[in-house]
């Protein structure tokens, strides 16, 4: 094959613009590597015939691993070959995807010699992606990166590569230590992160406030979203100077709370906090005046997806506050209770909140043993979705008594 | 009495073996199978080292196929050469 860029005049209207483009890099790449020549050259009949060209494939990996390998094929190995096999791997990041210069150059060194050259920094999973290499070259690329301290993350019907947001790191909002908690449990269930055994993924996001920068609420099965539990701090001095110098406090402000539990008077603002759904929109605002309270925790949630079965799904609360402190035993046990019912009761392919939605959340809730509480609701202000045996146990009474 | 690992992960292995090609099972279906073939003598933490042990001495191997799969080395159909 010749070393010439092949002619991709679809790909070419995607280089336009101002924004990056992920053909541009794969041209700087392909003056370097024959497969990303290939990769070019296929991507463009791809556009042309608008048809695919990939096989999925299924049982790549590394030896005693069953996730972090993604298997895939090329449809015309024999036109391109140097892509016939083109298997991705997802790297575990490091906790709030902190790197050095030098990490990352060995990791680029490594995929110079053993892949494609790029990579996808980083996936919507978290990880760090690296796209195209052989069969061959699996265990080679494993083994280089284990001497820099780097493992292959999730894929599959297992834990998947846990992420959080860069927490107390860089956020004063965060109320727990985010990155301390996803390396923790990332250490903690190895297993369940490389040897595949629920019915389908498992996810975990950690976000630090409920700003949730890493969407664990639409994206984790378990999201765990800090919070507190007393008043917002507000620094009063802080809030006449944004009035002064010219914030609407009443417009930007107070008539922007879901809650309408704030107020302003021209000098000062009153927060009933116990209406607060602390929703962050005045903290965001007045970052100099408001700060989340000093009684830091998170909320444990659970059962969002990505619409691939069926539709997309949101977490709900599971735990509303829990104090997020090392070694983090109750969260695991409650876990563990959720991964032995839903391994003994799921269905193939079904997520953990498509399961709750099957067998119902009183009975979810029955099963893993935790007590149901009011704030277990599907959206602010409404009923809770549990009911009380007691309360119809009650009624019941009642009833009888009316009776006779 | 109770099974030692090496029994279930032979038991597991025949069972991968005969489904080769009509099934695909889960790790979850081997250890659900192996719970009920030996009711009261295995526990779901043997089950567990077992199929560990069968991945580890590569006498199986996990596949993908929309979910995660136990079964015995071989070539897929999609694999290019």
């Amino acid at each position: 094959m010749s070393d010439a860029l092949p002619k991709t005049p679809k790909l070419d209207e995607l280089e336009k613009g101002k924004w990056p483009s992920f053909v541009t890099e794969i041209k700087m790449a392909a003056k370097k590597s024959p497969m990303c020549r290939d990769l070019l050259g296929q991507l463009e009949q791809s556009y042309e015939e608008k048809i695919g060209y990939w096989k999925h494939g299924g049982i790549v990996g590394v030896m005693g691993y069953g996730g972090g390998v993604i298997g895939r094929y090329s449809d015309l190995p024999e036109k391109y070959p140097n892509i016939s096999h083109f298997h991705t791997m997802r790297i575990n990041q490091p906790a709030g995807w902190f790197y050095n210069t030098d990490a990352l150059r060995k990791i680029c060194d490594i995929w110079e010699e053993h892949g494609s050259g790029i990579t996808n920094m980083h996936g919507s999973t978290g990880d760090i992606i690296l796209l195209g290499t052989t069969t061959d070259e699996l265990e080679p690329t494993f083994s280089e990166l284990q001497k820099i301290d780097f493992d292959i993350g999730g894929s599959g019907s297992d834990v998947r590569t846990p992420s959080c947001c860069c927490g107390m790191a860089r956020c004063e909002w965060s109320c727990y230590d985010t990155m301390k908690a996803c390396y923790d449990l990332t250490q903690a269930y190895q297993d369940e992160i490389h040897r595949p055994a629920f019915p389908y993924k498992f996810k975990f996001k950690f976000s630090g406030c409920p700003n949730d920068c890493v969407a664990s609420m639409a994206r984790a099965d378990m999201s765990i979203i800090g919070i507190w539990r007393d008043d917002i701090q507000v620094d009063r001095a802080a809030v006449t100077e944004y009035a002064k110098n010219g914030m609407d406090i009443k417009a930007d402000v107070v008539d922007n709370c879901p809650a309408r539990c704030m107020d302003w008077d021209g000098k000062e603002i009153h927060i009933d906090n116990q209406f607060c759904r602390r929703c962050m929109h005045c903290i965001n605002v007045m970052p100099k005046a408001l700060a989340p309270g000093k009684d830091r925790g998170a909320a444990i949630l659970l059962g969002s997806k990505a619409p691939i079965i069926e539709g997309a799904l949101l977490s709900s609360v599971l735990i509303p506050f829990y104090k997020m402190e090392p070694p983090y035993e109750e969260l695991k046990d409650l876990l563990e209770r959720i991964w032995d019912l839903w391994c003994e009761e799921g269905k193939n392919r079904e997520r953990v909140g498509e399961f709750i939605q099957r067998v119902g959340m009183g009975n979810f809730l029955e099963a893993i043993e935790l007590e149901p509480v009011p704030e277990m609701i599907a959206h602010p202000r409404e009923n809770p979705y549990v009911f009380y045996e007691e309360y119809f146990e009650e009624d019941e009474g009642e009833e009888e008594e009316s009776e006779s | 009495m109770a099974k030692t690992v090496d029994e279930i992960a032979d038991a597991m292995y025949k069972l991968v073996k005969d489904a080769f090609g009509i099934k695909k099972l889960k790790p979850m279906d081997l250890t659900k199978a192996m719970m009920e073939l030996y009711e009261g003598e295995v526990d779901k933490k043997t089950c567990k080292a077992a199929i560990k042990q069968l991945i580890d001495s590569g006498k199986c191997v996990y596949t993908y196929f929309g979910g995660s799969y136990v079964e015995i080395p071989h070539k897929e159909g999609s694999a290019n050469e």
